[in-house]
């Protein structure tokens, strides 16, 4: 039950985010960007502005609230490139083998080699800050484990004998990937995914901070923490709550993963609490 | 008839077992143990057979419980002793030998430290001394080159070879009861002769009683003096070994012993599965209301007792 | 064992190569670098001949390939080139860099296990308690705290409230300096260690070996000691040595928020400024550590386990 309650957690964290991103536009009391009133500029959390200004008057909560959206918005589609990428290329590799196996294998240890960060920043430098630059380099860092994932799950399965009888039977390789191997592997694959968009959150978020992703005043929780930085002995809570949002968004996700992960595993379900 | 029978040195009476206190596992089990004989306990998968041998031992895991009964060891209490006590019994009084002896070693550990560990916590022994009285140990278990092997690792072994270290580990302090569960049947056919001979002969030579789990008739034919009959979490009979097999009393005994595959016997005839029973249970033993044919409170059948 | 670590430094190679390949490709499609940023951004009046020059200096007027092999000329000779923005050998500029960047990683690793370890352990001892629990809390919370939020944090309350510790910079052989961004940079390994250190230890508490241990006679205390600690070690060892390897790149964040000269901080500073042959020779270095850490954790695995032959 410790587990249900975990996945409940997560599930209640996530839906709030998405909420709070998606309502945005009616949610908050005052403009992210253009509501800047310097006079007003690092005021702690009151009745107007529930989480204080930040360093240029603009309303923090507000902030948050938009910044929501870019977080989810990168977690979610740099997730599904991720997860695109990883199992075409590890269903591929594992179903037909051969050199094609090699080739992804040994892409895939490269991209193991290279920190993900690493990796997104190099990518960032060359397509410059953004949302669409974001959403490529990290599409782009971190399907390694899917493959892997997929790769091996296509082999257990390739060698449990179905697949050689849907050949015999006379159908198509794509047919067979699609009906057999797929809705096996989507499991453990999601799973990955669900924990992964927790990830990507966190690497936006540390891009932004360092400059490279979404640059100010478009608000981001990254940018957000970079800006207060220089604010943190002043308006700490500036910093406090973009990092708080983060924070409350990468565990959501995490504990919506574990709990998926731990409902998919056969052991887990047998055992009694 | 011997007028001196002497105290059994193991006495489990009623013990039950369960999961909570819903699901019972062993329903009111009772037995008793001589010292220096060797007693079979037998029945099919999830009859409750090694369960009993894990809850003499104190090794029963969570949620499996002991929910009522005593049992006995050399006149005191094993359920009802400080846990400390009852540590100190184990591996130096009573031992227990497994059924697969590919995990049940230390990969990590030679096989050597892992015997002599025996004399260091139960002896009190130092370490060089403990590790030679292994290399003994090795050799009284019949394993060649004992020197070598005891500084060899687990996996280095055979599956008989190590159950053969497994056997010197559990005799090593020399104790009273030996609880030998299944001990043969995850190796092969040809193996397995030999290291049953091993056991009873050391045993015999120790006068260590043994209580040997096992669903292989054959080897408790060969091992057993007297047998016990798990149904269920039941024990249904009990008999002395050359009476069971010539005339079995419970019909689920006899159910279990037509069930053995038989050379030369053609087509199923009483080759039948256990569930098929063609006895029925005598009127007066029938439960009321029960439709099956063996009732669940069917009378546990001692030798003499008539139906 | 000399065979199998010849072997491993031998398979790193093709890795090595693919990552230069890829870094390389990667900044030959951006069209500026630093070169041009000097241009565009107006500091001098740079013209186009001056322009021409320096891009004949560091050979970016020739083709790819050929700009390409010539790089992994000097990389067999040990050159890994030119600073665009310094002019000096790029060694020169990394290899101040990472001393720090090892001791950081190190330091972090150290507060991870000291911590981790012991708390996965405990939670294990007792699964299912309040203490198992809230040990599981900790570690989802630690794997999902941004680091640099929480390193932020922990300047504004030890260093700028309390004024225990500074809060940036560097100094050999201080502790002080490095307490702050190694526990920073040292929570979400803590947070995996703990995991895989109950999990670990869960597996083996259930295993058929333990269970003969108990048999024995065993008290606890003896049997986690001989039986339960050194299995679990090998799994624990394997996990500490992974981290460590993604530590370096992991660091980038917690080195510029402390401003602690890593080569993460380095390698954000040359992006920023395009300064490629420095985020090249940057990139390999990190890359190299995860590498031969790898090999270094798979001596030990074949160390410690009898049942694996090496060579």
């Amino acid at each position: 039950m410790m587990l249900r309650f975990n996945f409940t957690l997560g599930l209640v964290l996530v839906v709030l985010v998405v909420l709070g991103a998606i309502l945005a536009g009616h949610l908050a009391p005052y403009d992210p960007i253009m509501d800047a009133d310097l006079m007003n500029s690092e005021m702690p959390p009151s009745w107007e502005h529930w989480m204080g200004t930040d360093g240029q008057g603009r309303d923090v909560f507000s902030r948050v609230l938009y910044g929501a959206r870019v977080s989810l918005t990168v977690g979610l589609i740099s997730q599904l490139i991720n997860s695109l990428i990883g199992t075409s290329l590890g269903v591929s590799a594992g179903y037909f083998g051969g050199w094609w196996d090699d080739c992804v294998n040994g892409l895939t240890n490269v991209m193991l080699a290279i920190p993900s960060l690493v990796f997104a920043l190099a990518i960032m430098a060359v397509l410059g800050p953004g949302l669409p630059s974001l959403l490529i380099a990290l599409g782009l860092t971190n399907w390694s484990w899917t493959c892997r994932i997929a790769r091996s799950s296509t082999l257990s399965l390739k060698n449990q004998g179905f697949v050689q009888a849907a050949k015999t039977a006379g159908f198509g390789d794509l047919n067979i990937m699609r009906t057999q191997i797929l809705p096996n592997i989507l499991g453990p694959v999601l799973v990955i995914a669900t924990l992964g968009i927790g990830g990507a959150v966190l690497s936006e978020a540390a891009l932004s901070f360092l400059g490279v992703g979404i640059r100010p005043p478009q608000p981001s929780w990254g940018n957000m923490l970079s800006d207060a930085r220089e604010l943190i002995r002043t308006a700490p809570w500036a910093a406090i709550f973009p990092g708080l949002a983060i924070f409350a968004t990468v565990l959501g996700f995490n504990l919506l993963g574990d709990g998926l992960r731990d409902m998919l595993d056969p052991h887990m379900r047998t055992r009694k609490a | 008839m011997s007028d001196f029978l002497p105290d059994p040195i193991l006495s489990v009476r009623n013990l039950r077992l369960g999961i909570g206190s819903s699901h019972r596992i062993l329903h009111s089990v009772s037995f008793d143990i001589l010292p220096g004989e060797t007693y079979g306990l037998v029945g099919e998968s999830g009859s409750g057979k090694s369960v009993t041998g894990l809850a003499i031992m104190g090794l029963l895991k969570r949620p499996l419980t002991v929910t009522g009964g005593t049992i006995h060891f050399q006149g005191r209490d094993l359920l009802r002793m400080r846990p400390r006590e009852r540590r100190q019994l184990r591996g130096d009084r009573i031992a227990m030998v497994f059924q697969e002896p590919m995990t049940a070693l230390n990969p990590l550990v030679t096989i050597g430290r892992q015997i002599a560990e025996m004399f260091v916590i139960h002896r009190g022994m130092g370490w060089p001394e403990a590790r030679r009285k292994a290399v003994e140990a090795l050799e009284s278990v019949r394993v060649p080159a004992p020197e070598e092997r005891a500084r060899a690792y687990p996996h280095q072994l055979s599956g008989g070879m190590r159950q053969r270290v497994m056997i010197a580990i559990a005799l090593a302090c020399r104790p009273d009861l030996l609880i030998a569960d299944e001990p043969t049947t995850a190796l092969d056919v040809t193996v397995q002769a030999g290291v049953l001979e091993l056991m009873a002969d050391l045993c015999r030579a120790e006068g260590t009683a043994v209580l040997l789990v096992s669903h292989d008739l054959g080897v408790i034919a060969n091992m057993c003096q007297r047998v016990g009959v798990m149904d269920r979490g039941r024990l249904v009979e009990e008999q002395d070994t050359r009476n069971i097999f010539t005339n079995p009393l419970h019909p689920y005994t006899r159910g279990l012993l037509a069930s053995r595959p038989r050379l030369g016997s053609r087509g199923l005839g009483h080759r039948g599965r256990l569930t098929e029973l063609e006895e029925v249970v005598a009127a007066k033993d029938r439960g009321r209301d029960m439709p099956t044919l063996i009732t669940p409170r069917g009378p546990r059948l001692a030798e003499g007792a008539g139906v | 064992m000399m065979r199998f670590i010849l072997r491993r430094t031998l398979q790193m190679i093709p890795t090595m190569l693919a990552v230069v390949l890829i870094i390389f490709v990667i900044f030959s499609v951006v069209p500026g670098s630093f070169i041009t940023s000097l241009m565009s951004e107006g500091r001098n009046a740079t013209n186009a001949q001056v322009l021409t020059h320096l891009n004949e200096q560091f050979g970016l007027d020739q083709p790819l390939l050929v700009r390409l092999w010539n790089y992994l000329w000097g990389l067999a000779h040990f050159d890994l080139g030119i600073s665009y923005r310094t002019r000096e050998p790029v060694w020169n500029v990394i290899e101040p860099r990472l001393w720090p960047s090892i001791k950081l990683a190190l330091c972090a690793m150290g507060f991870a296990a000291v911590v981790g370890i012991p708390l996965g352990f405990l939670a294990a001892l007792k699964p299912g308690s309040i203490f198992d629990s809230g040990t599981m809390v900790v570690a989802v919370s630690g794997l999902s705290l941004p680091e640099f939020w929480f390193g932020l944090l922990l300047m504004y309350v030890f260093a700028l409230n309390l004024g225990w510790l500074p809060s940036f910079g560097y100094q050999p052989g201080s502790i002080r300096h490095i307490i702050l961004p190694a526990i920073a940079l040292g929570v979400s390994p803590m947070a995996l260690l703990a995991r895989t250190t109950r999990a670990g230890v869960l597996d083996v508490m259930n295993a058929d070996f333990v269970r003969t241990a108990r048999a024995k006679g065993l008290a606890e205390p003896r049997l986690v000691r001989s039986h339960v600690a050194r299995n679990v070690l090998v799994l624990i060892l394997t996990t500490m040595g992974l981290q460590i390897g993604a530590l370096m790149g992991q660091a980038i964040v917690v080195e510029k928020l402390f401003s602690w000269p890593g080569i993460g901080s380095l390698l954000v500073d040359s992006v920023s400024v395009r300064d490629i042959p420095v985020v090249q020779g940057a990139v390999l270095v990190i890359v190299l550590w995860f590498l031969v850490i790898n090999m270094l954790v798979d001596i030990t695995y074949a160390l410690i386990d009898p049942r694996i032959k090496v060579g």
